[in-house]
C-alpha cells in the first residue's frame, strides 16, 4: 500500500496546456492500473460464478445429502451414483501420506537450516530446495509412476501399479521445499536474544531449536504445514498419472484411488458431451475441492494471525 | 575445570543426536533430488537428437518427436508474457504507487494472495466455462495462454510488489520534490529502478506457467497433435502435456521418450533461472 508521500498533482492546479495534458495522462495511467487491479477481483468473482452456477443444476438433480454422504461414485457407470466420498477419501489419503513424508522431512531440513547449518552450506542447500521446488509437477508424477512404484512393488509385491502410496511419497517430497522454506521463515523471524538467553543458562542446541525456538515460531510453523497440505489437496499431476482413476473407499495405501483432482482431469479427458450431469460432476467436484483448499488456506492464516508471538 | 555430569554428557549426545537427524533430512531431500535426475538422465539421454526435438509425435516410439510441444510451449510463453507481464506490472504498481490506504485497498491484497492458493485444476475449469466455451475461443493456444496468465497472475503481482518494495522512497521523494506528477515518478524512475527485480519475478512466474499441465487437460489441449499450430484458436499441445500422454501409456519406449522430453523442459527451466538469478545477482552489486 502506498506510503505516506506529499502529491505534487493534488496541490498543483494546472496552468497550461502543458499541464492539463500532463493531468490528463495522470488520470488515464492511474484509471489503466486500477482496471488491472480490478481484474484480480474479476477472477476470484469469475471462480466462484463459474462454479456455483454449473453446480446448481447438479445438485437439483442431486441432492446435496446423497453428495456429501453416498460412498458409491460412478457418475458413468450404470447404476449411475454421485457419492463424492470416495473422491474425498482418495484425496486424503494421497495428502495424509504426503503430510506424513513432507512433514518431518520439512522441519528437520528447516531446524537444520536455521539453527545448525553453517552459512556456506546453508545458502548451497537453500539453491537445491529452490531447485526441487521449480520441477513441474508432471515430472513428479512421472518419477512416482516410473521410478517409485517399481521400487515399491520390489519392497512390496502386492503394491498395485497405481497406487497411493506412491502418489503420496512422490507428492511428499514435492511439497518438501514449501513446508521447509515456510518453516525457516517462521523459525528465522525468531529473534536471537531468545537464543543466546537459552545458551547463557547452559541449554544445548537441541534445547534451544525444540524448546525455545521451534514454540516461539509454532504458529509460523503450523501454517506452513497448512499450507503444504493444501497445496497436495489441489495437486493433479502426480495422482492422475500414479494413483490411478478407480474411485474407492479405502486406508490401503497400496491400491488404487481417485482423488478430487485426478476425476476432473479423467472427465476433461474424456469424451463427455456437455450440459449432461456427468460434465456437470466436474463443476460440482471443482467447487468441493475450492472449498476444501481455501478452508486449509484461511485456517492457516488465521493460525497465523492469532497466535502470532510478536518480538521488539 | 569444567565438571561433566553424566546428565550434561547425556543431553549434549541428544543434542548431538538430534543434529545428525536433521542433517539426515535435508541430505534424504537431496538424494531424492539426486535419484529423479539420475533416473531421468539413464532414461532420457540416449532418446534425445536432432530428429526428437524435429518429428512430430507418432505411433510409433521410436519415430515420436516433440516439435508440436517444443513450438507449443515456446509460443504459450510468448503469449502469457505479452498478456501477463502488463497486467501484473500494473497491478503491483497500483497497489503500491496508487492506491490508497483503505480497506479496499486491503481486501485487494488479500484478494490475491488467495487467488495463488488455488489450485491450478480450478483455474482449468474457469478457462474452459469463459474462454472455451463462452468466448468460443475453442481449444487454442489463447484459450491456453489466457488460463495460465490468469493462473500465475498473482505470483507475478506478488513478485513485481516486492521489487517495487525495495526501491528507496529517497527516489519517490526526490521526483515528486522536481514537480514530478505520480505517475512520472513512477513510469521514470520507480520503474527502472525496480526492472531487474520484476523481471526476476516474471521469468519465475513464467517458468511456473510452462510447466504446468493440469489446467491445459481440463481445457481439453490434445495430446496427439501431428502439425504446428497456423492460428491463436488451433489445437496445440505443449510439453507438459505430452511428457503426461507419454508417461500414462504402458510401453516404456515411451517412457523413454517421456524422460527425454522431461529433460528439453527441465533444461528450458534452468536457462530461466539462471538469467532470473543473473538479474537478481547483477541488481545487488548495482544497489
Amino acid at each position: 500500500m502506498t506510503r505516506f508521500l506529499p502529491d505534487s498533482t493534488l496541490t498543483a492546479p494546472p496552468r497550461s496546456a502543458w499541464k492539463r495534458r500532463q493531468r490528463l495522462t495522470e488520470g488515464a495511467a492511474r484509471l489503466v492500473m486500477f482496471a488491472a487491479a480490478l481484474l484480480s477481483v474479476v477472477t476470484t468473482l469469475a471462480i466462484v460464478a463459474v462454479l456455483v452456477g454449473e453446480s446448481i443444476p447438479f445438485f437439483q438433480r442431486v441432492p446435496l445429502a446423497e453428495y456429501l454422504g453416498g460412498t458409491r461414485w460412478a457418475p458413468l457407470l450404470e447404476p449411475r451414483s454421485f457419492g463424492v466420498l470416495p473422491l474425498i477419501a482418495g484425496t486424503v489419503l494421497v495428502a495424509g501420506i504426503a503430510a506424513v513424508v513432507a512433514i518431518p522431512l520439512g522441519l528437520g531440513s528447516a531446524i537444520y537450516l536455521s539453527e545448525y547449518a553453517p552459512e556456506r552450506l546453508r545458502r548451497v542447500a537453500k539453491a537445491i530446495l529452490e531447485v526441487l521446488a521449480g520441477i513441474p509437477t508432471v515430472v513428479y508424477g512421472y518419477f512416482a509412476l516410473v521410478t517409485v512404484t517399481p521400487i515399491l512393488q520390489r519392497l512390496y509385491p502386492p503394491t498395485q501399479i497405481f497406487n497411493a502410496a506412491s502418489a503420496g511419497i512422490v507428492m511428499g517430497i514435492m511439497i518438501l521445499p514449501m513446508v521447509s522454506s515456510l518453516c525457516e521463515d517462521a523459525l528465522a523471524a525468531v529473534p536471537t536474544t531468545l537464543r543466546d538467553g537459552g545458551y547463557a543458562l547452559g541449554s544445548t542446541r537441541y534445547e534451544v531449536a525444540v524448546r525455545v525456538v521451534l514454540p516461539a515460531a509454532l504458529s509460523g510453523v503450523i501454517a506452513a504445514f497448512l499450507l503444504a497440505i493444501a497445496r497436495a489437496v489441489g495437486e493433479t499431476m502426480i495422482v492422475t498419472l500414479a494413483a490411478g482413476a478407480n474411485p474407492r473407499l479405502t486406508l490401503n495405501p497400496f491400491e488404487g484411488v481417485q482423488t478430487m483432482t485426478a476425476y476432473i482431469a479423467q472427465i476433461s479427458m474424456g469424451d463427455v458431451p456437455a450440459g449432461t450431469i456427468e460434465y456437470r460432476t466436474i463443476f460440482a467436484v471443482g467447487l468441493t475441492l475450492l472449498v476444501l483448499t481455501a478452508a486449509l488456506n484461511l485456517i492457516a492464516h488465521a493460525v497465523v494471525r492469532r497466535y502470532r508471538q510478536e518480538y521488539e | 575445570m569444567i565438571v561433566t555430569s553424566e546428565r550434561s554428557r547425556r543431553r549434549q549426545r541428544w543434542s548431538r543426536w538430534f543434529g545428525w537427524c536433521c542433517t539426515a533430512a535435508i541430505a534424504a531431500a537431496m538424494a531424492v533430488l539426486a535419484l529423479l535426475l539420475a533416473s531421468l538422465i539413464r532414461d532420457g539421454i540416449g532418446v534425445i537428437d536432432w530428429e526428437f526435438l524435429t518429428s512430430y509425435p507418432s505411433r510409433i516410439a521410436s519415430r515420436a518427436g516433440i516439435k508440436s510441444a517444443l513450438v507449443g510451449t515456446l509460443l504459450l510463453m510468448g503469449l502469457i508474457a505479452l498478456i501477463a507481464i502488463p497486467l501484473g506490472v500494473a497491478t503491483a504498481v497500483y497497489l503500491e504507487e496508487f492506491a490508497p490506504r483503505n480497506r479496499f485497498s486491503r481486501a485487494l491484497q488479500l484478494n490475491i494472495s488467495n487467488l495463488a492458493g488455488v489450485p491450478s485444476v480450478v483455474y482449468g475449469i474457469l478457462g474452459l466455462a469463459i474462454f472455451v466455451r463462452w468466448w468460443q475461443l475453442g481449444r487454442g493456444l489463447l484459450a491456453g495462454a489466457l488460463t495460465l496468465s490468469l493462473l500465475i497472475l498473482p505470483t507475478l503481482i506478488i513478485a513485481a510488489q516486492e521489487a517495487l518494495r525495495a526501491v528507496p522512497d529517497s527516489l519517490r521523494r526526490g521526483a515528486l520534490a522536481l514537480g514530478a506528477t505520480r505517475w512520472q515518478m513512477v513510469a521514470g524512475q520507480v520503474l527502472p529502478a525496480a526492472l531487474p527485480g520484476v523481471m526476476t519475478g516474471v521469468i519465475l512466474a513464467l517458468s511456473r506457467a510452462i510447466g504446468e499441465a493440469a489446467p491445459l487437460i481440463v481445457l481439453g489441449a490434445l495430446t496427439y497433435v501431428p502439425f504446428l499450430p497456423t492460428s491463436l484458436r488451433d489445437p496445440f499441445t505443449a510439453l507438459p502435456i505430452q511428457i503426461f500422454n507419454w508417461a500414462a501409456r504402458p510401453q516404456p519406449a515411451f517412457h523413454q521418450r517421456a524422460a527425454g522430453a522431461i529433460l528439453v523442459l527441465l533444461a528450458i527451466l534452468l536457462l530461466m533461472n539462471a538469467i532470473a538469478v543473473y538479474l537478481r545477482e547483477r541488481y545487488r552489486v548495482r544497489t
